[in-house]
């Protein structure tokens, strides 16, 4: 018998190896959540939206000659026109200025709001449901009984007594708004402090700062930023509607809930005073909204299935 | 059940307790006593109203004094408008507000319902779209811009109700769209999602097969239990309410108790302030209770002693 070497076995054009091989690129997680979040037609809506805000909120207040808070009392509630791009109002302020002087101060409180919540709520929740049992239940409680107060009469309230500033408005906000955030973690690293994965960092000897920081908070971070970007708008509402009632910043600060509150006044013979500040407040309120609903679907793709 | 109610009653209190006591001690710190006006007061007139109105006493006696006085349903004078009482406010404004908060909820739940009700049975089509954009819409615009632009455009410009006052029915018609948007939207998206869901049972195919008409399927077996969400919304739905008519009766000089608290609020009138916001936390946690308590009775899926730790 004549040998034939193992070489002419070959098979021609396939190699066993590429049996193996992976052919995609293999999706983190976050790059699954990104190409999901494309597809959501209205969300990059929004994120366009939201980027065209914040572009006109850092650079709009340059982008005409007039100071936000300087009077001109000779231009007094002129219409829009092609010196004064959004009019101007009582005391002959320029409403573009004013406008995107508001966004600022608009975003700010809403990005704040937002970001104070996330530590206090991240480490209440956290801890409470890394430690569990008695301290769990301690801290838990607390947080539902501080739920039960409501939450626009509380922040009435201590603006009323603490007046009216940047700082009292967003601790306002923030007294209570972390509840919501610290109960979402909460129930996050309930069910995720008993995966093999953690038993593993902690056999390892890590320290508890450690497994939260490293292991429990990212694996939560979906549902952490949805409630951040929900937090958003819900703090911006809150910013205009206590402005709404006389309790927001005083001039020459502008934001868009007291200009809105300005322009309400004499809206049947200036009706552009109110129309602005009015129509941002609704399209920044809604661009975080489907931000925020977009992200959420594109984190669960089962709930997108259900819905 | 009853282990539930009174677990829950409890909270209520502790919650309400928190909420006065937090109320009585701001007032306190607040800038300027209830007398500071443009004229000084002479000390003893000063001294005779401190007396008058129990603030001589040393604070904890004052505490005790208020929160009696508060399971009285006695809500205390008002500083700045002598003889009447916070009691007068609420009796008076109390029925306005609650009729426009009424006339809001009616709308917010049947529009709200209807709309979700056609979006999921047309999914994907546009009648959904049509719906789901009216929903992003009614919850990203706010009362008080609704309230400001239907002002404008229904009663300034097209003079189709009148602008402001509260007299007639159609004097209602505008405050109480402007009042339900929000929530409308929002049980809009609510009802449609849920009934999405529920009609992807098993038992909606078996209607399907046994050859039900589709009327009679989605009336007895979809909305019924589609509403059950609906239903647990009712709670935040109260306080969107109560909070959203402060604006809204501002905006339409509506005499009711949301304009009354926004007046004291910029009159500074502290004790009409702490007792309009003790009897709001009243009105909304016994509301808050009241609807879950009926969401246990309507959904006898839900065991009320069970508590959503599962114990």
């Amino acid at each position: 018998m004549q040998q034939i070497s193992k070489e002419k076995f070959q098979i021609v054009g396939v190699k066993a190896s590429d049996a193996e091989k992976i052919s995609k690129p293999s999706l983190s997680f976050w790059k699954d959540v990104f190409i999901r979040f494309r597809k959501n037609k209205l969300a990059m809506f929004g994120i366009v939206l939201l980027i065209i805000l914040v572009f006109m909120a850092i650079f709009g207040p340059y982008m005409t000659k007039f100071d936000y808070a300087s009077n001109d009392l000779m231009n007094t509630n002129k219409p829009p026109s092609s010196t004064h791009w959004f009019g101007t109002d009582d005391l002959g302020r320029d409403m573009f200025a004013r406008t995107w002087q508001g966004a600022r101060i608009s975003l700010f409180i809403g990005i704040m709001a937002a970001l104070i919540d996330f530590f206090i709520g991240v480490a209440w929740g956290g801890i409470a449901g890394y430690k569990g049992g008695r301290v769990d239940e301690i801290m838990m409680r607390i947080a539902d009984i501080l739920y039960g107060v409501p939450y626009l009469l509380l922040v009435i309230l201590l603006m009323v007594v603490l007046g009216a500033n940047l700082t009292t408005m967003i601790i306002a906000m923030t007294i209570t708004g972390w509840i919501n955030m610290a109960r979402i973690v909460r129930g996050e690293v309930l069910s995720l402090k008993n995966q093999e994965y953690v038993l593993a960092a902690r056999t390892l000897g890590a320290s508890v700062s450690r497994i939260m920081g490293r292991h429990l908070i990212p694996n939560a971070m979906g549902s952490i930023l949805v409630t951040m970007t929900l937090t958003i708008p819900s703090a911006i509402f809150t910013e205009s509607f206590l402005s709404f009632l006389g309790l927001g910043l005083t001039p020459p600060l502008a934001s868009w809930g007291t200009m809105a509150n300005d322009g309400l006044a004499s809206i049947q013979y200036y009706p552009w005073r109110l129309f602005f500040p009015a129509v941002l407040i609704a399209l920044t309120i809604f661009a975080f909204n489907v931000i925020g609903d977009g992200l959420r679907d594109a984190l669960d793709p089962r709930l997108r299935n259900k819905e | 059940m009853v282990k539930y109610i009174s677990k829950r009653l409890l909270y209520m209190i502790v919650s309400l307790l928190i909420i006065i006591t937090a109320t009585f001690f701001l007032m306190r710190i607040a800038p300027g006593n209830p007398f500071t006006s443009e004229k000084k007061l002479p000390p003893e007139i000063e001294a005779n109203l401190n007396e008058h109105y129990g603030l001589d006493k040393p604070w904890y006696v004052q505490y005790g004094d208020y929160l009696v006085r508060i399971v009285q349903w006695d809500f205390g004078p008002s500083f700045k408008y002598e003889s009447r009482t916070v009691n007068d406010l609420i009796n008076d404004g109390f029925p306005v507000s609650l009729t426009l908060g009424l006339e809001a909820i009616l709308f917010a739940v049947a529009v709200g319902i209807v709309l979700g009700v056609i979006a999921a049975l047309r999914h994907n089509k546009w009648q959904d779209y049509t719906a789901m954009i009216i929903a992003v819409f009614g919850i990203s615009v706010p009362s008080f811009i609704m309230a400001t632009f239907l002002q404008y455009i229904f009663a300034i410009k097209l003079g189709l109700f009148p602008v402001a006052r509260w007299e007639t029915f159609s004097h209602t018609v505008l405050p109480a769209l402007a009042l339900g948007a929000t929530p409308m939207a929002f049980i809009a998206r609510l009802t449609r999602s849920s009934m999405l869901e529920v009609l992807s049972n098993d038992y909606i195919k078996t209607a399907k097969a046994k050859g039900l008409s589709r009327g009679a399927m989605i009336m007895k077996h979809t909305i019924r239990n589609a509403l059950l969400p609906v239903v647990s919304y009712m709670g935040p739905l109260a306080a969107g309410i109560i909070t959203g008519s402060f604006v809204i009766e501002k905006i339409f000089g509506i005499p009711g108790l949301g304009s009354h608290f926004v007046l004291s609020i910029s009159n500074r009138d502290y004790t009409v302030i702490m007792g309009v916001t003790v009897f709001y936390s009243i009105l909304l946690l016994v509301s808050i209770l009241l609807v879950d308590i009926a969401y246990g009775l309507i959904d006898p899926r839900i065991k009320l002693a069970g508590g959503k730790k599962g114990e």
